[in-house]
């Protein structure tokens, strides 16, 4: 008896080990194809793929953040260079509360402050899916910041200012979709990770949900409705520029393209409508109109504008709808940092190709052609014609210019 | 010493029009595809962007979008007993390179063949009697009929957004629309372009004069618009760079803007650009093709197996592939024998330069797309009769004139001088008030037992193969139907009042400087008897089943339409037999 009794105990916590060292979900396969979509939404190849990578979930990729380089870590199941000896415990800690399994923190290039709003399962299933990529020993030195930001002591301050734990809570007198939507962008859609401003230490300013931001040498612009950006946006317009990239008013490039090739376009049109629902809900400040723009420059820019841009764009600026944006809607041409527009003008941009709309048309470059003062003429035309966004500079241009010529990407 | 690569279920040789609809039905069936094409690849944005898509220079005098003659060329000749020399300047037609093909820098002019195009011969000699026809005219009945193309052309109408006015919608004729045309299945997916002011002229004289005129149907589309594909067109700008352009703006359809977006998006399929196929392989039967060699820019030999083989380059190209893979019997005129070279054809283009009132007509050319105009059908192909006129063959008219652009659009009275301050007052004087339709009279040609292509016994390539060589003249049958239809052309614009009109007729021998069009037909023919033609029915090889062959190369002879939008149906036509028979029983479609 007692033998038994021990004989069973020895299979108990042999039982235990083999659970937490592998998860046992991966044996399940709706927790396995949850946690595929949950990836999507989370958009985890985003930074964890190197771009056209053969490898997903690898790691390598340079994340740039506004104190340096960070690279993403290999989230394949290789138990060396991975995170196959993980437990799921380890894996949601890393996830949603920003430690890792060395009890040191992470850095919030790892959106771990929306991830917290996730549900224990959500993280779970996802890890699930991890499990059955294929494993590639990919060894990544994530922290190449400088001292002291290489500290990651650091960010035990850091947490305290800007980490607010604590899963997403349904609000009740909103509706089931609004809840949806906002559990999708709040927690793993991330969106405030790019469209909320930062303060100097890279927190979330969580007075000005997004508002907008610049990083990466894009604007992730203000998304709010009410009186903000996308107020003449419907939700249909929102949730069809996410799932396609594309709509009557503008079309998904750089960061953002990445997002949706990756992420948005792979959710299901109940998730992309809800996601829509709650953003047409955010509420924003009315832009600033400026009215300073220099007449001799809108008729310059204006002239340039009907030679190069209006063949695409028409002469009122109004576009093509699903294929060349309209100017006057568009949200990151009449924001108030110029760096999107700048940089389009600039250095051209492809846009997103999705099963939906497979076009990916792409704006050349016009940056060989024009000057800084005839970038900036045009750019201000653009800007202040239909709207009335700041006028920008030839120095504003030059940088840029200088800004794009450093790129690697 | 070729490296060969891993096997694929298809190869496909060239990445133009027929290549991009082959590659897409036969990848979306399933297959793995691959296809290799000889120039680079082209998109929009980045390689005819609008800051330079309209540079004249670049483009229409340099010739940026066609292949290098320096890359390779053909020898011409017009006559069996002259030796032919190489070209070494494009002139009578423009040979493309590159992914897109021809289909990135046509005009975009998308028209069907009549229903008795393609059942030539036995129409014809219904008709008049076998006698009629010249003794060394060789045309042919395609072995397709019009009622088995049409929902291809459909396909490829939808496909491409063509903006036009159907004349006849199952038996029922149109207003408005080509009244001779074969019955469609459905109207044109876009209304017509718009017309400039002289191409209205041109409408209201010709339906005075009791024709019936109808818009040109265009590539380019008269509003935005989104394909079975997903893939969506811009509306046209009017900016009248097409014909040698690559369209900056989305609007003029080509493989770029309606096809290769969702065809890239497959997974089981994969291009390589920059390389040249420079041989089908065949097995020791000979009857079977085991894939393609082929040169990339490092001058490396690869190999690529495939168990089927789509030949889809430009006419001449695919003939000569086939002549120096030894797959079909080589055609010796003298003999009257084999199969691969014979029946080439091109087309009679001919021209009326008007002159009008500058104090009353400002026809602003400028303003113009690729496929613009207003045209009759009354004197092409069979609509009319040839009885009287001791010659076959015809071809549509009208006002196409495609653009203003400035180097080229200087037309002047005859009698001006060719350059100095006289001439520059000419052109001052008449651009906005001339009239140069451009291919105003695109007429047939037909096939003869003398115009052909073959292996050049003298010049060679840089691979050291032969070069392709062209036997081309025009014969007395396309030189009367040519005056004839020139002459009614003539008096549509007198009718509009013009004060001087000018006939450019075509006249022999075939100048092979002077561009025409790039219309090359023939030489790897369709049709029912595997002696007198190349391929079956279904463009497959009577020789080699696993090979189809696609392209105008196919045509027996030409018809007096562009031959894109054949070209087009006879691909959809292939592709829909290899899905529906070939692949479920690969081997020979007809027995022959």
């Amino acid at each position: 008896m007692r033998r038994a009794a021990q004989f069973a105990f020895v299979m108990l916590t042999f039982a235990v080990g083999v659970s937490k060292a592998m998860s046992a979900d991966v044996q399940n396969f709706a927790a396995v194809e949850r946690g595929r979509y949950l990836a999507a939404a989370a958009d985890c190849g985003s930074c964890h793929t190197v771009p056209g990578s053969d490898h997903p979930f690898s790691g390598g990729r340079p994340i740039e953040t506004p104190f340096g380089v960070l690279v993403a870590p290999n989230i394949t199941p290789d138990r060396e260079t991975g995170i196959g000896a993980w437990t799921d415990e380890e894996f949601d800690a890393a996830a949603r509360k920003g430690m890792r399994r060395d009890g040191k923190r992470l850095y919030p290039a790892m959106p771990f402050p929306y991830f917290a709003r996730m549900t224990q399962e959500d993280v779970k299933d996802i890890r699930a899916y991890l499990s059955t990529v294929e494993p590639v020993h990919n060894s990544v030195a994530a922290n190449q910041l400088p001292f002291p930001l290489n500290q990651r002591m650091a960010m035990t301050v850091w947490d305290k200012l800007y980490f607010k734990p604590g899963e997403f809570m349904e609000q009740r007198n909103k509706s089931k979709q609004w809840n949806r939507g906002a559990y999708l962008v709040e927690g793993p859609g991330h969106c405030g990770a790019c469209h909320t401003p930062k303060t100097v230490l890279g927190g979330d300013k969580s007075d000005k949900p997004l508002q907008g931001y610049t990083l990466q040498g894009w604007v992730a612009p203000d998304i709010t409705s009410g009186q903000g950006p996308l107020a003449e946006w419907s939700a249909d317009d929102l949730a069809q520029y996410l799932k396609t990239g594309h709509n009557r008013f503008a079309a998904a490039a750089g960061l953002m393209g990445e997002v949706v090739e990756l992420s948005t376009s792979r959710l299901s049109d109940d998730d992309t409508k809800a996601m829509a629902a709650y953003l047409k809900d955010v509420s924003g400040p009315k832009a600033a109109a400026d009215s300073s723009a220099d007449a001799h420059v809108m008729a310059a820019g204006g002239a340039i504008y009907q030679d190069l841009c209006s063949a695409c764009h028409k002469s009122d600026g109004s576009g093509v709808p699903n294929l060349i944006p309209n100017l006057a809607h568009a949200a990151t041409v009449n924001t108030g940092d110029p760096t999107t527009v700048l940089r389009v003008i600039l250095q051209g941009a492809q846009s997103v190709a999705t099963d939906k709309e497979p076009t990916g048309p792409a704006m050349p470059a016009f940056g060989w052609q024009l000057n800084d003062v005839q970038v900036a003429a045009v750019a201000t035309y653009v800007r202040n014609h239909w709207g009335k966004a700041p006028p920008v500079s030839a120095d504003q241009a030059k940088k840029e210019r200088a800004a794009l010529d450093a790129r690697t990407n | 010493m070729a490296r060969k690569l891993p096997r694929k279920d298809v190869v496909i040789i060239g990445l133009g029009w027929t290549g991009s609809i082959m590659a897409y039905e036969l990848a979306d069936a399933g297959l793995d595809v691959i296809a290799i094409e000889r120039g680079p690849w082209r998109n929009t944005a980045t390689d005819y962007p609008p800051g330079y898509a309209a540079d004249e220079l670049r483009y229409r005098i340099r010739h940026e979008l066609f292949l290098s003659p320096s890359q390779t060329t053909f020898t011409f000749r017009n006559k069996m007993s002259e030796t032919a020399l190489p070209i070494r300047t494009w002139g009578a037609f423009m040979p493309p390179n590159g992914v897109g093909g021809g289909g990135v820098h046509w005009n975009a002019e998308t028209w069907r063949f009549l229903p008795s195009d393609f059942v030539l011969k036995t129409h014809l000699t219904q008709r008049y009697g076998a006698g009629f026809l010249p003794e060394d005219m060789t045309v042919q009945d395609w072995g397709v009929t019009y009622d088995e193309l049409e929902p291809h052309y459909d396909r490829f109408e939808y496909l491409c957004g063509t903006s036009g006015q159907a004349g006849n919608i199952k038996g029922t004729i149109m207003e408005g629309g080509n009244p001779f045309e074969g019955p469609r299945s459905r109207a044109y997916p876009n209304p017509p372009q718009d017309q400039p002011f002289g191409h209205t002229l041109f409408g209201k004289a010709a339906r005075e004069l009791g024709y019936k005129p109808f818009p040109q149907p265009s590539g380019n589309m008269s509003r935005p618009y989104q394909n079975p594909l997903g893939v969506r067109l811009g509306p046209c700008t009017y900016c009248g760079f097409c014909e040698w352009f690559g369209c900056g703006n989305y609007s003029k359809a080509s493989p770029q803007t309606t096809i290769l977006p969702a065809l890239v998006r497959k997974p089981n399929f994969t291009a390589r650009d920059n390389s040249e196929v420079t041989r089908i392989n065949v097995d020791g039967s000979g009857k079977r093709a085991t894939g393609v060699s082929f040169v990339d820019t490092a001058g490396d030999e690869w190999e690529q197996p495939a168990d089927l083989v789509v030949l889809s380059a430009y006419t001449i190209f695919n003939v000569q592939l086939l002549l120096l893979s030894g797959i079909g019997k080589a055609y010796d005129p003298a003999a009257n024998t084999g199969v691969v070279g014979r029946n080439f054809t091109h087309q009679t283009i001919s021209d009326v330069v008007s002159f009008f009132d500058p104090a009353k007509f400002v026809f602003n050319p400028f303003i113009a797309s690729g496929a613009i105009g207003m045209c009759i059908d009354e004197f092409n192909g069979d609509n009319f009769d040839h009885g009287p006129h001791g010659f076959v063959g015809g071809g549509y008219m009208g006002h196409v004139q495609t653009n203003g652009r400035p180097i080229e659009t200087t037309p002047v009275p005859p009698g001006t001088p060719s350059w100095g301050a006289a001439w520059k007052k000419a052109v001052k004087e008449n651009y906005q008030s001339a009239i140069k339709p451009g291919t105003g009279v695109h007429g047939s040609m037909y096939s003869y037992r003398d115009v052909y292509l073959d292996l050049d016994p003298t010049y060679k390539d840089r691979f050291n193969r032969p070069l392709v060589r062209i036997t081309m003249d025009f014969h007395d049958n396309e030189i009367k139907q040519n005056k004839f239809l020139t002459d009614k052309f003539a008096e549509i614009f007198q009718a509009m009042g013009a004060k001087q009109v000018h006939k450019e007729y075509r006249k022999a021998p075939y100048d092979i400087t002077k561009y025409q069009t790039t219309h090359l037909c023939g030489g790897a023919i369709m049709g029912t008897d595997p002696n007198t033609s190349a391929l079956n029915r279904y463009l497959q090889s009577w020789d080699v089943p696993n090979l189809f062959v696609l392209g105008a190369s196919a045509f027996p002879q030409n018809a007096g339409y562009n031959p894109t939008g054949t070209v087009a149906a006879l691909a959809y036509w292939a592709a829909d037999a290899i899905r529906s028979n070939y692949l479920k029983n690969p081997g020979q479609l007809i027995n022959a």
